[in-house]
């Protein structure tokens, strides 16, 4: 049965498959739980996810250029760390941009191995995952640092503040969503990191300046790193030094389940935040249903491994591989 | 023992389907013991899923096959090098890093206890092949180090692990030289001395017509006839393939030539060309003809930026330019459809519009945005000057047929308005249909005033559609013909390094 | 180039450059650290090494046949967790020292299931096993914290600790079994047909499928084959802790997959072997064990491993830069 639906109505259901599973999900949680639907429980979802989802914006604009990036978790506790502990030494004007600065260079440096360099993206963010948690213990001598005036600040504003009613985090999650979402769909530079990762020798071949695009894509994941770290330190006011270990498998979990090809050239990021959102409401579901938080990962593997099974499936008109 | 009058093999009312699609449609296809049989047929028309069911990768849902005058079922390929049926795959389907005799044993190899390899007997019986084939390497050399025709060769040593009755050649010569393909019709004369079947599928009309001894047409699926090699010409097969003549005729128009467009002036590039010089006026096609790897994709290469030229100059409408990316050469107007159209000329899985418009989105802009108006009024417009075939812009480039993908590749040039048009080898694994299409589109362009350069290792194809010829071997111009003084003696002896005045 | 053509060492380290990298720190360290260069100590660094280097033996054959396994470091975890528990399960209270057998053989045979899950999911759905090992990675982690309930287990019976100081002669016992097994892959890989065909597989799916291998359960068996090693290696790194906590392991698939890469596997497949994997694991083992000596901060050796990894990468590409024809791409 499932089969010849795949082969009938294939790409187009495919193409929505996260979106019936999200739906589907989002039902059966809403029966079980009274609180689920609640405006209360659903922004509280919003607001926690939009941590991993500003990473996992610019993770799916790296990996639509045909690469991967898993260097963003270790990234993270480098920003977090800075930022917060430049917050008392030079104010969080300053702490800001120093922090965000720092970070780009550490996008440039992942841009220049891979993009310019054109060496395997795997190996080079895998080198940078464990270099920059080397950096961060090294900067933080091994220690755990805060924010000694935690109610005196106004950096608390991007963790903690609202706007309109709207949690601050929600609102620059949906924000950047959009922006990048419309540069990926409508502006040239989109293309052009579409054609990169679908094909980069034809791209090279067709004028485009390939090393810049994948450079590119490295600085957005960068920014948005350091855009995700801003919001983390202000929430917590204080940071781990490894904080972020293990975010960047999260984060690829999030961009595989919105459909993105890990093999490039496809990928849309709202479907990277409906992602996002399926496995921070498929954690809370199971939380108010009085499950541990940790069944969520059990989920998570069934989830991922269904979607993107589903899409290669409908992909090749046939439910199993037809390797013997 | 095999008489002469029982077929090696023979398939009888073959019937595939696949969903939405009847692929093969009651073929009848037979080979005798000895004899080479060609199999023709336009792409799509169910060559490669006709020999997929003789190598038993399908299985026919209807119809027989019948060896040796026994009817066989074959579920896989073992199963049918079992029954001597081999197929030697149109890409090379060896294991790099794995030894010739490991390759030629793939999936086979002799066993010891516990599993082990028996590296002796496989040495041996490798070798032993090897000898039979003449070839001058042993087994236990790595396939990565050895050139593309004896990789070729261990591909064809693996026919030879079994008694095999009938071996399938798809394509066999797309990547050698003419040199190495001379070694492989030796070795077929030599399998089809033994009593061996040969099934030769080729687009080459002088392949076939050298080889062959029969030649069977498909078309869409379907069984169209047989022909016997000797008592047919190029005309009849080409009517059973694609229904109709083709139109050889060259457009009699006398060209108009303008002012020198581009000139290259002792271009050389280190170990791959040198001393290049030439030159294109407007309204000129210049033919470039030559070997694989006599260095002409190269020159058309650092024409385009993506080499770096060691020593010569380039002009381009008179004016001396140095061209270092292909941004650099898309700015002077020099285009280049390049050779390999999937891997070099398109994204495949972006839509038909995208492709089209790839090399000047940037530029086409309302505000920050791609002007999507703009870019369809290009897609729509050199979708109709081009006549492709593609249901809508929105449909990815992929599921084109290949004159169609290439369509889409020369419209995504022409729409840069281009001053010089470089065309490498554009009618590479094209049927000869669309190819007929694209020689006239050529010469339509040059009646329009562009300058063109095509490249081609085909030698009808230069002499349809080029003004003037240069005849390349090594990385130099031995040679420039104009198309009223070229012979085809004269161009053959141009590429294989004979000058002119030996020749004359 | 005529020297290093000449003399088979050399050529041999051409090849092998990792050995040669191995060879230098290890002389620097000896010269440097004075601890180091000590049958005690060299002892110690086979022993740590042990714990990524059985999975590293599995991640080689899993690699060369094109594919990854990023869920080792939870499928240890979980093995650990079972070969502790299950010594105190009731049903063995009376077996004594017996009651450790059962325990090591059930976490040997989670770890076999949790490699033949991914090799049987990659097999059958065709998804890429970057994906499906990854979704295993939090799924596997999900099962230990569910197992164990988020709780550390102690081994009460004092044999099971004991088993990490016990000696062969005069080799550690964990360095003895880490020693069999990089033989045993070795010899897999390189003499048996299973063997051969991992490379066939890696190097050209298409030709393996077609010459009648079955990729699919081949696969498998080297997915459920890297399982054990990873069980294996939970179960020795509990017996050196004499407990399994629930964060085991975290990371290893990481540290596992440097190793690996450093010792010259592709991650396109095809290509690699045991001696190149045991330079690769050998370099991490010396590197953190000379640095802990001449007490260099532990931040530094992550430091220093990334930028080696990438070094290493470098150098490669430099070395065979030919891939494009020379063409500017």
């Amino acid at each position: 049965m499932l089969l010849t639906r795949l082969k009938a109505g294939g790409p187009a259901i495919a193409k929505q498959g996260i979106l019936v599973a999200f739906i589907v999900f989002m039902i059966a949680f809403s029966l079980m739980s009274d609180r689920f639907l609640s405006a209360d429980n659903i922004m509280s979802v919003f607001r926690q996810s939009a941590i991993i989802g500003v990473m996992a914006i610019g993770v799916t604009i790296v990996v639509i250029g045909g690469n991967l990036d898993l260097s963003v978790g270790s990234m993270l506790s480098f920003a977090t760390v800075l930022v917060v502990d430049l917050h008392d030494k030079i104010g969080p004007e300053l702490a800001i941009p120093v922090m965000v600065m720092a970070t780009l260079c550490l996008g440039a440096i992942n841009g220049f191995l891979i993009g310019i360099l054109r060496l395997n993206s795997l190996i080079v963010t895998l080198g940078m995952l464990s270099a920059i948690q080397g950096l961060v213990l090294i900067y933080s001598g091994g220690q755990n640092v805060d924010i000694v005036d935690q109610s005196g600040t106004w950096f608390a504003i991007f963790g903690r503040g609202a706007m309109f009613g709207i949690a601050t985090p929600i609102i620059i999650f949906g924000t950047l969503a959009l922006i990048f979402h419309i540069i990926m769909t409508t502006m040239p530079f989109g293309r052009r990191v579409h054609a990169v990762g679908g094909n980069p020798t034809a791209s090279v071949f067709s004028g485009i300046p390939r090393s810049h695009v994948v450079f590119m894509t490295y600085l957005i994941s960068a920014l948005c790193v350091a855009i995700a770290a801003i919001i983390l330190g202000s929430r917590v006011m204080g940071s781990q030094n490894n904080v972020g270990q293990g975010y960047e498998l999260q984060v690829l979990a999030a961009v595989i389940l919105g459909g993105t090809s890990l093999l490039g050239g496809s990928g849309s990021i709202l479907r990277t935040v409906l992602g996002v959102l399926m496995l921070a409401f498929i954690q809370n579901g199971l939380i108010l249903m009085g499950q541990p938080y940790y069944t969520q990962r059990l989920v998570t593997w069934a989830v991922i491994i269904v979607a993107v099974w589903l899409d290669v499936a409908a992909k090749r008109g046939r439910l199993f591989s037809p390797i013997a | 023992m095999n008489t002469a009058h029982e077929p090696a093999l023979r398939l009888q009312g073959i019937v595939k389907t696949f969903p939405g699609v009847r692929a093969l449609d009651g073929v009848d296809f037979d080979v005798m013991p000895g004899e080479v049989h060609a199999l023709l047929g336009e792409n799509g028309a169910g060559k490669s899923t006709l020999m997929k069911v003789l190598a038993g990768m399908y299985q026919p849902d209807e119809g027989q096959i019948i060896i040796s005058g026994q009817a066989v079922r074959m579920s896989n390929p073992i199963e049918a090098k079992a029954q001597g049926v081999v197929l030697i795959h149109q890409e090379l389907s060896l294991v790099p890093e794995m030894s010739a005799a490991e390759n030629i044993y793939l999936g086979e190899l002799p066993r010891k206890s516990l599993g082990r390899v028996d590296w002796k007997t496989l040495e041996e019986r490798s070798n032993a092949i090897l000898k039979r084939l003449k070839c001058s390497f042993r087994a236990e050399v790595t396939v990565a180090h050895l050139s593309i025709a004896n990789q070729q060769m261990v591909e064809i040593a693996r026919a030879l692990t079994v008694d095999a009755r009938v071996v399938v050649f798809d394509e066999p010569t797309a990547s050698l030289t003419d040199a190495e393909k001379v070694v492989l019709f030796d070795i077929i004369n030599d399998l089809k001395a033994q009593g061996v079947g040969i099934v030769y599928i080729s687009h080459r009309m002088d392949e076939i017509f050298t080889l062959s001894d029969r030649i069977t047409v498909l078309r869409d699926g379907a069984y169209r006839g047989t022909l016997t090699t000797a008592k047919t010409d190029e005309d009849e097969v080409t009517r059973l393939m694609i229904g109709r003549s083709l139109d050889l005729s060259r457009n009699e128009a006398p060209p108009k030539f303008g002012d020198t467009m581009l000139e290259v002036r002792n271009l050389a590039c280190d170990g791959l060309f040198e001393d290049v010089s030439f030159s294109v006026r407007t309204g000129e096609i210049v033919g470039f003809y030559g070997l694989v790897g006599a260095g002409r994709t190269e020159i058309a290469e650092t024409l385009f930026g993506l080499r770096t030229p060691t020593a010569g100059e380039i002009y381009v409408a008179g004016e001396q330019v140095t061209i270092t990316s292909p941004r650099d050469a898309i700015a002077l107007g020099v285009s280049l459809v390049p050779e390999n159209r999937k891997e070099q000329g398109l994204v495949l899985q972006m839509n038909c519009r995208d492709n089209m418009t790839l090399p000047q989105v940037q530029d086409l802009t309302a505000g920050p945005f791609v002007a999507k108006g703009a870019e369809l009024a290009i897609f729509d417009q050199y979708r109709d000057k081009l006549a492709i075939k593609t249901p809508s812009w929105r449909q990815s480039a992929a599921v084109l047929s290949g004159g169609n993908q290439q369509k889409i590749v020369i419209g995504k040039w022409l729409s840069m308005q281009p001053r010089v048009l470089i065309v490498d080898e554009p009618t590479r694994g094209i049927d000869v249909g669309s190819k007929s299409e694209i020689h006239q589109l050529l010469r339509e362009l040059a009646a329009q005033g562009y300058a063109v350069i095509v490249i081609s290792s085909e030698m009808p194809e230069v002499l349809r559609v080029s003004d003037r010829i240069v005849a390349m071997y090594h990385g130099r111009i031995m040679r420039e013909f104009t198309i009223d003084d070229v012979t085809e003696d004269s161009l053959v002896q141009a590429i294989s390094g004979i000058g002119p005045e030996v020749a004359a | 180039m005529q020297l290093f053509s000449e003399n088979p060492l050399l050529r041999w380290l051409m090849r092998n450059p990792i050995w040669g990298f191995v060879l230098i720190i290890f002389i620097f360290f000896s010269l440097s650290a004075d601890n180091f260069f000590n049958e005690r100590n060299l002892m110690n660094i086979v022993v740590q090494t042990s714990t990524i280097g059985l999975i590293a033996l599995g991640m080689t054959l899993v690699m060369i046949n094109g594919n990854i396994d990023l869920s080792v470091g939870a499928t240890l975890a979980l093995a650990a967790a079972f070969a502790v528990d299950v010594q105190s399960w009731a049903a063995f209270a009376t077996w004594g020292n017996w009651q450790i057998l059962p325990a090591v053989c059930i976490a040997l045979l989670v770890g076999i299931l949790m490699g033949a899950i991914n090799g049987f999911i990659v097999w059958k759905t065709g998804v890429d096993a970057f994906i499906v090992t990854l979704g295993a990675m939090l799924g596997i982690r999900g099962l230990v914290f569910v197992y164990t309930g988020e709780q550390s287990f102690y081994a009460m019976n004092f044999a099971y600790s004991d088993f990490s100081f016990m000696t062969i002669g005069p080799f550690p016992v964990l360095a003895v079994i880490f020693v069999i097994a990089v033989l045993a892959v070795h010899w897999l890989l390189s003499r048996t047909v299973h063997g051969r065909n991992t490379y066939a597989v890696g190097g050209n799916r298409e030709a393996a499928v077609n010459a009648g291998i079955r990729v699919g359960p081949h696969m498998m068996v080297n997915f459920m084959l890297i399982g054990f090693l990873a069980a294996l290696s939970g179960v020795l790194l509990s017996t050196q802790m004499g407990a399994a906590t629930p964060n085991l392991g975290r990371d290893y698939e990481l540290w596992v997959i440097t190793a690996v890469v450093l010792g010259g596997t592709k991650l396109t497949g095809g290509k690699g072997d045991i001696i190149g994997t045991l330079g690769g694991v050998l370099a991490i083992g010396i590197l953190r064990n000379g640095m802990n000596l001449m007490q260099v901060p532990a931040f530094y050796v992550y430091v220093i491993l990334g930028s080696i990894l990438i070094a290493v990468l470098f150098l490669d590409k430099r070395f065979n830069r030919a891939e494009n024809g020379g063409l500017r791409l």
